[in-house]
C-alpha cells in the first residue's frame, strides 16, 4: 500500500513537472522577480501534490473497484433478467428495462461531480470574485444536476442507439438560445463549468458505465458507442448553470 | 492553522458524503450484496478525505496566489508577446503529459486500427496516439492564447464560443464517423485538476489587473476555450489522418 501511494505520488509529480518547469522558467527568465510569500506558496504547492496523490490512491482503493463493478452488474443481462418475472422473455432493446441504470447514472453523475476537486476550485474562485453573490454550493449543485441529467440521457442514447451528434447539437442550440437571455456576468462561468466537471472522479466510473452498457445492449459496439458520455456531461452543466442564473435573476426581480 | 484545517476537513467530509450514500444504496438495496474488502475501502475513504482536504488547503495557499502573481507580473511587464508565449506554453505543457489524455489517445488508436483507418501494427497505433496527443496539446495551447488575448482586448466571450460550437457542428458533418465520439470526449479530458485552478487564477488575475476589465465577465472562460478547441482539432486530425 505504501508503495502504491508512493507510485501515485511519483505519477502526480511527473504530471505536474511540465507546469513547474514552465512557471519557474518564465519566472526566472522573463519576469525576473521573486514570487511574493514564496515559502507559503511552495508549501501550498506541496500540499496540492500530496493531497492529489492521497486523493487518487484513495479513489483507486475505495471508489473505483466498487463503482466500476456496480456499473457492470447493473448493466449485466442477468441482473436485467432478474428484475422481470420468470419465463418472460427479456427484450434487451426495450429502453424501459434499464430503470436502475438511469437511477444509477443520475445519482453517480451528481455525487461524483460534487466531489470533483477542480469544480470546487472554480466555485471557490467564483464565490470570491462575485463578492459572495454566487454560492459555492449553489454553483456546484447546478453543475451536478447538469452532469446527472447528461449521464442519464447519454445512457438512454447508448441503449436506443441514436447518433451522438444530434443530442450534442441540440444541446448547443439550447446553450445558444439561453446565452441570448442569460445575465451577462454568468456566461463565461457557465461555459467554464462545462469543461471542469469531468475530471478525476467522474470519468473512470462514467466510462465503465458507458462500456458496460455498450457491451450488454445487442447491436452496440463498445469501441464506438462507449465514448460520448463525457461529452454529454460537458454540455448539460452549461445549460443548468445558465438556467440557475436566469432563475435567480427572475426570482430577484419578482421579489423586489 | 488547525481550526482552518478542521473546517476544511469537515467541508471535505460533506463533499464526499453523497458518493458514499449512492454507493451504499446501490450495493445494499439494489444489488443486495455486502461490501467486499471493507478494510481497504475504509482506508481508501480516509485517504480520499485527507487528500481532498490537503488539496483545498494547498489551493488557497499555493495555486491561487501563484496564478494571480503571474498574472500581475505579466500585466506590469506590459509585454503581450511574452504573455501569449506563456499562455501557449502553459496550455501545451500541461496537456501533453495529461494521463487522461494519454488513455483516451491509446483508446482512439485502437478504434482507428479496428476501423481500418490505420494499419493494425503497434507502430502505427503508437504514431497515431502520439499524433492525437500533440494535436490536442496544440489545440489547448492555442485555446489559452485566444482566451488570454480575449481578456486583454475585452472581446465578449459568447461570440467566440458560439462561433466555436458552430465550427464543431459543421466539422461533425465532414469528419469520419469513428472519430466523432473521441473528439467530443477529448474536450472534457484535457483540463486536469492541477491546470484548472492555475488557469482560472491566471484569467481572474489578468482581468483584475487590466483597467476596464471585470474579473467576473472577463476573467472566466479560459477553460471553456480549452475544452472547445480540442474537439475541432481532433476532428480535423481525423479528416487529414
Amino acid at each position: 500500500m505504501e508503495q502504491k501511494l508512493l507510485e501515485t505520488l511519483w505519477g502526480t509529480v511527473a504530471d505536474v513537472l511540465p507546469i513547474t518547469i514552465i512557471i519557474i522558467g518564465f519566472q526566472a527568465l522573463v519576469i525576473r522577480r521573486p514570487i511574493a510569500n514564496l515559502e507559503r506558496v511552495g508549501f501550498g504547492f506541496v500540499y496540492v501534490l500530496v493531497g492529489l496523490a492521497f486523493f487518487l490512491q484513495g479513489l483507486e482503493m475505495a471508489l473505483f473497484p466498487l463503482g466500476k463493478l456496480m456499473a457492470q452488474q447493473l448493466t449485466a443481462p442477468d441482473f436485467l433478467a432478474g428484475l422481470h418475472p420468470a419465463g418472460e422473455a427479456v427484450n434487451q432493446l426495450d429502453w424501459t428495462r434499464y430503470g436502475w441504470v438511469y437511477v444509477f447514472a443520475l445519482a453517480i453523475g451528481f455525487s461524483t461531480t460534487i466531489a470533483e476537486p477542480s469544480l470546487l476550485a472554480v466555485a471557490m474562485k467564483a464565490h470570491q470574485v462575485s463578492g459572495g453573490v454566487i454560492g459555492v454550493w449553489g454553483l456546484r449543485i447546478a453543475v451536478a444536476v447538469g452532469v446527472a441529467f447528461g449521464i442519464a440521457l447519454g445512457s438512454y442514447r447508448i441503449i436506443t442507439g441514436m447518433p451522438l451528434h444530434w443530442y450534442i447539437i441540440v444541446g448547443y442550440m439550447i446553450v445558444l438560445v439561453q446565452t441570448l437571455f442569460a445575465p451577462r456576468t454568468i456566461i463565461p462561468l457557465a461555459y467554464d463549468s462545462g469543461g471542469v466537471t469531468t475530471s478525476t472522479v467522474t470519468v473512470p466510473i462514467v466510462a465503465a458505465l458507458g462500456l458496460g452498457l455498450a457491451s450488454t445492449v445487442p447491436g452496440r459496439n463498445p469501441v464506438f458507442d462507449g465514448f460520448g458520455l463525457i461529452a454529454f456531461a460537458s454540455v448539460f452543466p452549461i445549460i443548468t448553470v445558465l438556467a440557475y442564473a436566469q432563475i435567480s435573476a427572475w426570482w430577484a426581480n419578482k421579489t423586489q | 492553522m488547525l481550526p482552518v484545517f478542521l473546517k476544511t476537513l469537515i467541508g471535505s467530509f460533506f463533499d464526499l458524503l453523497p458518493i458514499a450514500v449512492v454507493i451504499g444504496f446501490f450495493q445494499f438495496v439494489v444489488l443486495e450484496q455486502p461490501i467486499p474488502n471493507l478494510m481497504e475501502i475504509l482506508i481508501g475513504s480516509l485517504f480520499v478525505l485527507i487528500g481532498l482536504t490537503l488539496f483545498v488547503q494547498g489551493l488557497e495557499m499555493g495555486l491561487f496566489p501563484l496564478g494571480e502573481s503571474l498574472a500581475f507580473a505579466f500585466a506590469r511587464k506590459g509585454s503581450l508577446l511574452w504573455l501569449l508565449l506563456f499562455a501557449f506554453a502553459l496550455g501545451f505543457g500541461t496537456t501533453v503529459a495529461e494521463p487522461a489524455l494519454i488513455a483516451v489517445a491509446n483508446e482512439a488508436a485502437k478504434v482507428a486500427a479496428e476501423g481500418l483507418v490505420i494499419g493494425a501494427t503497434d507502430q502505427a497505433r503508437a504514431e497515431y496516439a502520439l499524433g492525437l496527443r500533440l494535436t490536442v496539446a496544440l489545440s489547448v495551447g492555442f485555446a489559452i492564447v485566444i482566451g488570454v488575448l480575449r481578456i486583454v482586448r475585452g472581446w465578449p466571450v459568447q461570440y467566440l464560443i458560439i462561433g466555436g460550437y458552430l465550427g464543431v457542428i459543421v466539422m461533425t458533418f465532414f469528419a469520419p464517423a469513428e472519430i466523432i465520439g473521441i473528439a467530443y470526449d477529448s474536450g472534457g479530458v484535457t483540463t486536469s485538476t492541477m491546470t484548472v485552478p492555475l488557469v482560472t487564477a491566471l484569467g481572474v488575475g489578468l482581468a483584475s489587473s487590466i483597467r476596464g476589465r471585470n474579473p467576473m465577465v472577463d476573467g472566466f472562460g479560459l477553460i471553456a476555450f480549452a475544452s472547445l478547441t480540442p474537439m475541432i482539432f481532433v476532428m480535423a486530425y481525423g479528416m487529414i489522418g
